[in-house]
């Protein structure tokens, strides 16, 4: 019975949509099983993570105030008058903190495995710019709840931007919506957080998703030679099962960290108040922050602020482009000067981050 | 089909379809679980909106004229006043000295407070004593047989 | 038209010549040397002038001649300088003359000079003194100011400087055996912080407690009185305390005994009861009744500061921790309220009434701390739903795990 409704169903979509050609496609996918196959999970993982955001940052939307002058109380409100607001909220708030992490580690396996390679350089390409996206909701979507903490770090985040020679100002000036972070900065983050980025994530996100559909499953370098001989298992059920049971996991996770550790409301912002000692930024962004504060203040005849700032450009830019700069891996050969640079950034990141949280000022 | 083959697919379909069942059983109940708090998120509170800026203090005919009460507005006293003439003034009951509890003393028809003989008129101005500015006053709508104290 | 225009420049200069009252003391003392010329520059801002009289309508004289002669004549009225000696007097001219003053302000008091008298400046300066303070010693000579304007060395907050500037100075006070660390003292008292660094209209000054025309230092039995202008509360529970009469028998002055009186301090909880720094020790030794009382009372207040201090820790975690906490925030303050009230108790000096405010305001503590454990029971409360949540989760989890393994057994991998 349950097959003839589903045939009916297919039949009728068929000759509208020609879904059976698409529904053949889609059954011959398979991910192959090796020793790193582990990493695969963690592209869906980000997906999933991201459509947790959507779903609860839309509930939050409906009443959320994005004025300088009710941010708070309307979080304050949400959390506390709404029914299940503190869980809506701070699912949103750690599921954030795990998209950015998972992103992050599903960028680094991917260029550790250098699944970059020919033919999927654009694939790797809307993969960075996602990850800059992602970063971008973290800036933005902190500022949102306007306590504190978060008042200060855009404060110290948007003024890096005037090292920048010749635009740097006017760089800054649009980004806060004036010389200071007002109200004008927050309904900017606010229009960002909620249309913009979503807008440019969802489109870039397709693009990703169709190229990995149409090109398969990388696999690593070490294990090109056996590719026809390896293990496959069909995406469909087989992987997208595991997918999902790791996906419940996560989802465990983040509603448990909800629930346990939830997120403070913290003090609302009072721009006149001198800044509380030990302003920090988002723990994503506390490598730069802490570069920054190491730098000398002049580097040859340049000032230290801004070649930390062109450094950092530089390093986007190049981890754009891997995939046309590694001319080995482009070729199908061992690469490993890019695995050591690779290995170099991770453990520069993750030094850094720690020093920020654990080495006081003197 | 061999007997045992036969047998064991069929151990296996009842397998199946107990399995089936409860992976669908534990997708509704996890379902449930999700759409359950987002239903009751969606559903509007009790107070529509955040920001307090109106509350119920009273009902008509609680208060005689020529009388007080202290109400509650956030976390914060309020005092409202019913004068003789019927009419209701409403002002914040936080002194502006050292913010001790204001109170209506219908006897000097002013706004007394005790703990240093600070005294408002009832426009919430300062008439003697310590209090250096004048009392904050709210705004009051009679909504049916309720009284609304709003933030002016 | 060409006729109109000679006709009204005529009456504009009759006009402007009419409305300058010929004035020629201000005019020829102008032009004169330093100290001559000092008395009229100050006339812009003076009050006198502002409303139109000038230096005939004190020193008499007629203004309208220019021939020094002739308007400084005492036989046109011309009346001087006057001494020191005739100072009250000649401002009294005026001041205390009730029909005069109607005219110009007729809400200004008229009783200086009366009150004056009564003051030990009047006493001294009628026994001859020429030292002690009289009218242009506060209030200036040439270019007063009111008592109203900032600038005036009689606004309240310009008063402390003013007095000092005598009682301040050893050599002057030296022969009248009056000390000189008044103002000093003033300075870092929580009345003179008050008025002096944040400029708060309610504190006193040194008229406030000493009298403003009229001053003289209130004598003992009257101090309590002068502190009750401003904190009534406590000089009606003194005056029906057990310290009242035995205050009066010893010739102690209220209030001032334990609170002092230039250098008054805001009163911190350690004045009370039988450790270091309390006040009640000085008088009373270990054993007595009083001693007794001091550690009641103490105890009774520091058991209520405890309670409201558990309290605010259980409202502040539950608030974090997103709970609503609005009425119980309210009731905290009433409490706050209940600790003011049980620490002006204290001045009835009998345990039991302190212990009563104490019980009211425990009591409403208890009551807060009780609406901040229900809000930390909530917490309790999402835990179990989460448990349940989690229990389901797990099952579903199960459940996929078998289906995964039976599905890659069935279409093979």
């Amino acid at each position: 019975m349950e097959a003839k409704t589903r045939s009916k169903v297919l039949d009728w979509l068929d000759e509208r949509l020609q879904v059976q050609v698409a529904l053949s496609f889609l059954a011959k996918k398979v991910v192959p099983l090796h020793r790193h196959s582990i990493w695969y999970y963690f592209g869906g993982m980000a997906l999933f993570l991201f459509s947790v955001q959507m779903v609860t940052g839309i509930l939050l939307l409906m009443y959320y105030a994005p004025t300088a002058e009710a941010a708070f109380e309307s979080v304050q409100f949400i959390v506390t008058e709404v029914r299940f607001g503190w869980l809506i909220r701070s699912i949103h708030s750690w599921a954030a903190n795990l998209m950015v992490a998972t992103v992050f580690v599903h960028m680094m396996s991917v260029l550790l495995l250098k699944a970059y390679r020919k033919p999927r350089e654009l694939t790797w390409v809307t993969g960075v710019l996602l990850f800059f996206l992602t970063l971008g909701f973290g800036f933005s979507g902190s500022l949102l709840p306007w306590d504190t903490l978060a008042f200060f770090a855009t404060k110290v985040g948007t003024g890096l931007v005037n090292t920048v020679p010749v635009v740097g100002h006017h760089l800054l000036v649009i980004q806060r919506g004036g010389e200071d972070v007002t109200g004008a900065t927050l309904k900017r983050f606010f229009g960002l957080h909620v249309a913009v980025l979503p807008m440019l994530t969802v489109a870039v996100l397709l693009l990703h998703l169709l190229l990995i559909l149409f090109q398969g499953m990388s696999v690593p370098p070490s294990a090109q030679g056996q590719e026809d001989r390896m293990k496959k298992t069909p995406f469909f059920p087989n992987f997208l099962l595991r997918d999902l049971l790791a996906w419940l996991g996560a989802f465990g996770l983040v509603v448990g960290l909800a629930v346990f550790l939830p997120r403070e409301l913290g003090v609302k912002a009072d721009p006149f108040a001198p800044a509380p000692a030990g302003i920090k930024p988002e723990w994503y962004f506390m490598f730069m922050f802490q570069t920054l504060k190491l730098a000398p203040s002049h580097i040859l005849f340049l000032e230290g602020e801004m070649v930390v700032f062109l450094f950092f450009g530089l390093c986007g830019l190049g981890l754009i482009l891997v995939p046309f700069l590694d001319a080995r891996s482009r070729r199908g050969e061992r690469s490993p000067l890019f695995t050591a640079l690779s290995i170099l950034m991770i453990l520069y990141i993750v030094t850094m981050t720690l020093v920020g949280y654990l080495v006081k000022p003197a | 089909m061999a007997p045992e083959a036969a047998l064991h697919s069929q151990r296996m379909s009842g397998r199946r379809r107990f399995l089936n069942w409860m992976l669908g059983g534990s997708a509704v109940g996890l379902m449930g679980s999700v759409l359950y708090p987002a239903l009751q998120f969606i559903l509007p509170p009790r107070l529509s909106e955040a920001g307090l800026s109106s509350v119920v203090a009273g009902k008509v005919d609680e208060l005689l004229p020529n009388t007080g009460k202290i109400f509650r507005f956030g976390s914060r006293p309020g005092l409202l006043i019913r004068l003789p003439s019927g009419e209701y003034r409403a002002f914040s009951a936080v002194c502006s000295h050292l913010q001790c509890t204001v109170q209506y003393r219908g006897d000097l028809s002013q706004v007394w407070c005790a703990c240093h003989n600070g005294r408002y008129n009832l426009n919430g101005e300062v008439l003697s004593g310590p209090p250096p500015a004048p009392l904050e006053a709210y705004s009051v709508t009679i909504r049916e047989d309720e009284i609304v104290v709003s933030k002016a | 038209m060409n006729r109109v225009w000679p006709i009204l420049i005529l009456l504009c200069w009759a006009g402007s010549a009419l409305a300058e009252k010929k004035d020629t003391c201000v005019d020829c003392h102008q032009t004169l040397n330093k100290s001559h010329a000092a008395t009229v520059k100050g006339m812009e801002q003076d009050v006198h002038a502002r409303h139109g009289l000038s230096c005939a309508d004190c020193h008499g004289g007629d203004p309208t001649d220019e021939d020094m002669m002739v308007s400084m004549d005492p036989g046109r009225g011309y009346l001087g300088v006057p001494t020191v000696e005739q100072i009250p007097e000649f401002c009294g001219r005026c001041h205390a003359d009730a029909a005069y003053i109607r005219r110009f302000k007729p809400r200004q008091r008229v009783d200086q000079l009366e009150l004056y008298w009564t003051s030990v400046h009047g006493q001294q300066h009628q026994k001859g003194d020429r030292k002690v303070a009289q009218c242009v010693s506060c209030h200036g000579v040439h270019g007063i100011l009111p008592g109203s304007d900032p600038r005036s060395p009689v606004y309240p907050t310009n008063v402390p400087k003013t007095c000092a500037r005598c009682h301040s100075d050893a050599g002057l006070m030296a022969s009248y055996h009056i000390p000189t660390d008044q103002f000093d003292k003033y300075r870092t008292s929580v009345h003179g912080r008050a008025l002096l660094e944040r400029g708060a209209r309610g504190a006193p000054a040194c008229h406030d407690c000493h009298g403003n025309h009229g001053a003289v230092p209130p004598g003992v039995n009257s101090v309590s009185n002068v502190c009750g202008q401003c904190h009534p509360a406590n000089r009606e529970l003194l005056a029906q305390s057990p310290h009242e009469k035995p205050f009066e028998e010893m010739g102690l002055a209220g209030c001032k005994t334990c609170h002092r009186h230039h250098d008054t301090q805001h009163p911190t909880d350690s004045m009370l009861g039988t450790a270091k720094g309390s006040v009640c020790i000085s008088c009373h030794k270990s054993g007595s009744r009083g001693y007794q009382a001091a550690a009641d009372m103490r105890g009774a207040i520091e058991g209520l500061k405890a309670k409201r201090d558990a309290a605010e820790r259980l409202i502040a975690r539950a608030e974090q921790a997103g709970m609503e906490v609005s009425q119980a925030r309210f009731d905290l303050n009433e409490v706050g309220h209940f600790l003011t009230r049980a620490r002006t108790s204290v001045h009835a000096f009998s345990p039991p009434k302190t212990e009563e405010v104490v019980k009211q305001g425990e009591a409403l503590a208890d009551v807060t701390t009780r609406k901040g454990e229900q809000a930390l029971v909530e917490i309790q409360a999402r835990r179990r739903g989460f448990a349940v949540f989690l229990v389901i989760l797990l099952s579903a989890g199960v459940a996929l795990f078998l289906k995964i393994k039976d599905v890659d057994r069935r279409e093979g991998v």
